[in-house]
């Protein structure tokens, strides 16, 4: 498997994923500079978290604008998996390969912290490694991750099984107060109607060495690679 | 429309108005040989100002041990102390105040402070890696500080996450003292590989001076000056002398400067933080025992009409000064351009000892550069010990009536914003990104790990300002321990201090005796513990209309782990281990928060503290930690042992185990000051029944004296029969004692 980390400026989570990918997943991976027009042989997209372009105008919409954002859509159009963490999915909701859009948390604050999320779906290229309903403690960090979309949109995602997590409680409970930014349905993670692109807010790069307090988000890297093999 | 500003004629008002004494107007004509003009003026006057000179805390100062084996570059030689950690890498950190600013302006000052400290870092070539930070504020009881604290919180949050550094723990007190004063300092720590190492000097005639960065504008209008005063009703009107942050351009500038200082381009870099474009020009031309020429008409600006005074005083932020080699002005060029930065040629390092300064040719200022830096005037101020100190450390605790209900008291202390949980403060910070933070905030060090190394680095900050108010001597000497304590309960051994003073007028010789007897505290205790002071800064003038905050001389205490697998968490870990404490208790409630809290006094003398005793104690830690007796260890502070306890059951949030505890070794001492009160040189550990034998032995080696005290449990916290309190019941007060007054 090949991974490529796209960087824009303000990116600031793009040292950490290429860190998983390198020297804890032990894949080959490499940085692409957001002024390409295209991307090298590689099977795996990452757009990572950060603040591209400072994120002043609103979240991801400057980032899409980005030379190297056509040749992304591209991958994502050929089918091969695309994973945006974070700003990396602020950046694919405004680029249109996953449906909605980010309000500021509830809270108005930005919020840090680890919390549960529950696989809804373990059947796509990223989760094909973890039970239907499996428990991850993986953190968040952000200010707008409280995802929102209009009713149609969201009856799409439940049927059509694009709702991959959901903020939830240690047992897998849902609920308002495991949601900690107030998105709707409690969505963490979503993917588009072909399922090779994810959009989540929480942070598997973060959660996945013993070291670090979790490694439950390995597991969102093994099926990747094991979807790729 | 934009106007122009006229130059004001040099007149006793003018002078008078830039903080500059007859005397020290005198001492300018003298170096001059002539009278200065307008610009000039403004450049004396931020460069004297204590802010950038230290005019009158130097020869204090030097009083702090600077010697090292590990140093690579000692206090005051460059922006921060540079200290050697082996495997061919050196960290570099300093914390520094934006007291000011914070309290004109919350979310800017504080945001702005943070950005400053990430330069000091950077500029000298190591990438930065995490971020602290160290906060003061009034009682949250009333609104206005509590927009303080989501101002100042929000600021640092704004910079530090947007930049991508984590901001991995830090301390705060509430307390009356510091209403209207807020205290706002910001620490950051860098890693590089030694031969990354970038001097802030312009040495090498005919080498480019290059300005980098964002473009200049009028914000910030002598805001070295303007933190050189004290803060009064009008100080509201002083909005334009605080800066306005951009942390996304802070984070290109800092890709780009990391990316010039592993090339071999340039000569020096220094960041322009406080007095801007001549701070940077004048210091590195000082450095380097050069000359230097600049022309502000090739300077980026955001304004139009700026004049060469608004121009050399201006701290617009995020812009740095570059010393090119001959030759290789090509290579910033492109780094910068990558990056979509400006980078410009402002002029040449040049033979002599002076800085031109031209505005298209024409010369605007020219001022002998060490005039501004190194012989900037020293003064040695008055000192006396304050009047106060006789009434406030009388205290006989026989007129002190012991609790009828010590769990009524636990469950004040830890509803105390100062003592409960601060996680309403820290889950706004990210305090992960970079994926190295091992110890999440709440431990009492923060503890990272370094990639492609085993080590961990730990960092605390830590001073208790009630302590230094009651007696400065003792409180900087605790400050010093308690913060090498913190570190040493991870596991990690203590290595060197940053340390921020901040203090009110110095003029007033009950203030400057604080300063003094603070610093003599410090370093005896950096003595014991064989830390040197690498750097750091001094805010004076921390007086609102209601009179000088305590005397608050902020530690930052890091030190190294050798093997990240060895670290000692804060908390219990499993039901069924032994609980010890370590270290004596003494009837010592001087300065605590039981007497503040429970009767309203700020008053006795604060523990005394036994440098020898600490040492061996932190020699034990480490010992044991080395041999992988311990299964927790954390420091006994504000609130005592029972805070403690309570504290140690908290680590999984939700989940709270619980302790049994008897204290039958203090049966000679008052019970409230068993329970609350202070006493230094202690810490609680936990370990397995197993390992009992072998840590008394390796305690009785080390001289320390060790009290079994209990075990353990699932839940409940039993202490005799004098606390009795279920573990959901501490839990939920801790931790929601500061949303409860936030939300």
């Amino acid at each position: 498997m090949k991974a490529a980390v796209i960087v824009f400026p303000g990116s600031n989570c793009d040292s950490d994923c290429w860190h998983v990918l390198n020297d804890v997943m032990e894949t080959k991976v490499q940085y692409v500079w957001h002024k390409e027009t295209s991307l090298p042989d590689i099977d795996l997209v990452v757009l990572p978290g950060g603040f591209s372009y400072g994120d002043y105008l609103r979240t991801g919409a400057v980032a899409r604008f980005s030379p190297v954002m056509n040749a992304v859509q591209k991958h994502a159009k050929s089918t091969k998996p695309v994973i945006g963490i974070c700003n990396g999915f602020q950046i694919l909701l405004e680029t249109g390969l996953l449906p909605g859009a980010m309000l500021r948390n509830r809270s108005l604050r930005f919020v840090c912290k680890y919390v549960y999320l529950k696989t809804e779906n373990n059947k796509t290229t990223f989760t094909n490694r973890l039970a239907k309903d499996e428990v991850l403690q993986i953190p968040i960090a952000h200010g707008e991750g409280n995802y929102f979309c209009d009713e149609k949109t969201l009856e799409e995602l439940e049927t059509g099984n694009q709702i991959v997590f959901r903020y939830a409680s240690e047992r897998g409970e849902l609920g308002g107060r495991f949601n900690p930014n107030g998105s709707l349905g409690h969505i963490a993670g979503i993917v588009n109607k072909e399922g090779n692109v994810l959009g989540m807010m929480p942070h598997p790069e973060r959660a996945s060495e013993e070291v670090l307090s979790s490694d439950d988000g390995r597991k969102i890297w093994e099926s990747i690679l094991n979807s790729l093999k | 429309m934009t106007t122009t500003m006229q130059e004001p004629e040099i007149n006793q008002k003018l002078i008078e108005s830039h903080g500059i004494t007859a005397e020290e107007y005198k001492k300018i004509c003298e170096i001059l040989d002539r009278e200065p003009n307008f610009t000039e003026l403004g450049i004396f006057s931020v460069m004297w100002s204590e802010h950038c000179s230290y005019k009158n805390s130097r020869p204090v100062l030097k009083l702090f041990p600077r010697e090292g084996k590990n140093l690579l570059v000692k206090a005051g030689e460059e922006n921060a102390g540079v200290v050697d950690i082996g495997d061919g890498l050196a960290i570099c950190f300093k914390i520094e105040s934006h007291n000011h600013p914070s309290a004109v302006e919350p979310f800017q000052g504080a945001a702005t402070g943070v950005g400053g400290i990430i330069r000091d870092i950077f500029t000298m070539g190591a990438r930065p890696i995490l971020s602290m930070n160290s906060l003061r504020f009034g009682s949250l009881d009333k609104t206005q500080n509590k927009n303080y604290l989501c101002g100042v919180v929000g600021g640092i949050a704004h910079y530090g996450n947007c930049i991508g550094i984590p901001t991995v723990g830090g301390e705060i007190y509430f307390d009356e003292s510091y209403e209207g004063n807020p205290l706002v300092n910001a620490f950051c720590l860098g890693i590089m590989r030694h031969e990354d190492l970038v001097k802030g000097s312009a040495k090498g005639v005919g080498n480019s001076v290059y300005y980098v960065g964002a473009t200049t504008g009028r914000d910030g209008l002598g805001g070295a000056a303007f933190a050189s005063r004290e803060l009064t009703e009008e100080s509201q009107e002083d909005r334009p002398a605080v800066q306005v942050g951009d942390p996304f351009m802070e984070k290109l500038l800092l890709e780009a400067c990391l990316e010039l200082a592993k090339s071999d381009a340039i000569v020096g870099m220094q960041d322009m933080g406080a007095a801007g474009l001549t701070c940077s020009t004048c210091e590195t031309a000082a450095r380097g025992n050069a000359g230097i020429e600049i022309d502000l008409a090739r300077v980026p600006k955001r304004e139009t009409g700026m004049v060469p005074y608004e121009i050399m005083l201006s701290e617009s932020q995020e812009r740095m000064l570059v010393i090119v080699k001959k030759g290789k002005e090509k290579v910033v060029k492109d780094i910068f351009e990558k990056w979509d930065l400006h980078s410009v040629k402002l002029g040449e390092v040049k033979d002599g000892n002076l800085m031109k300064v031209f505005e298209n040719g024409k010369l605007v200022a020219e001022i002998p550069a060490k005039a501004l830096t190194d012989e900037a005037p020293i003064y040695q101020r008055e000192m006396k010990e304050p009047d106060y100190l006789k009434k406030v450390r009388n205290l006989d605790l026989k007129n002190i009536p012991e609790p009828h209900d010590y769990n009524q008291v636990l469950l004040k202390l830890l509803d105390t914003p100062t003592i409960a949980s601060k996680a309403w403060i820290y889950e706004q910070y990210d305090h992960m990104v970079r994926t190295d933070t091992v110890f999440l905030p709440g431990h009492d060090a923060a503890l990272v790990r370094i990639k492609g190394t085993k080590k961990g680095i730990a960092i605390s900050t830590d001073c208790n300002g009630l302590y230094c108010y009651l007696d400065p001597y003792e409180g900087g000497k605790i400050a010093v321990a308690e913060a090498a304590r913190n570190v040493a309960c991870s596991g990690a051994k203590p290595l060197a201090i940053t340390n921020c003073l901040n203090f009110g007028n110095p003029m007033n010789p009950d203030i400057f005796w604080q300063f003094r007897k603070a610093v003599d505290g410090i370093s005896e205790a950096c003595r014991a513990f064989e830390t040197p002071v690498t750097g750091g800064n001094v805010s004076f003038y921390n007086e609102s209309p209601k009179g000088a905050i305590y005397p608050t001389p902020t530690i930052g205490m890091v030190g190294i782990l050798d093997d990240i697998k060895l670290r000692v968490p804060s908390f219990f870990q499993n039901v069924g281990d032994t609980i010890y404490l370590l270290g004596e208790t003494f009837e010592e409630l001087g300065g605590s928060q039981y007497l503040l809290l429970e009767h309203g006094l700020r008053q006795g003398i604060p523990p005394k503290l036994d440098l020898k005793k600490e040492r061996a104690l932190q020699d034990l830690i480490l010992s044991c930690a080395k041999a992988r007796l311990l299964n927790s260890a954390h420091d006994l502070s504000d609130g005592g042992l029972a805070v403690a306890l309570s504290e140690s059951l908290l680590g999984k949030i939700n989940h709270p185990l619980g302790a049994t505890v008897n204290l039958d070794f203090g049966k000679h001492l008052r019970r409230d000051s068993l329970l609350f009160g202070e006493t230094q040189s202690r810490i609680l550990v936990s370990l397995n029944p197993k390992k009992e034998h072998e840590f008394e032995a390796q305690a009785k080696r080390n001289g320390v004296p060790y009290f079994k005290i209990g075990q353990v449990t699932k839940g409940g916290l039993q202490i005799q029969s004098l606390i009795n309190l279920s573990s959901e019941q501490i839990e939920k007060t801790y931790r929601e004692a500061i949303p409860g007054r936030m939300n």
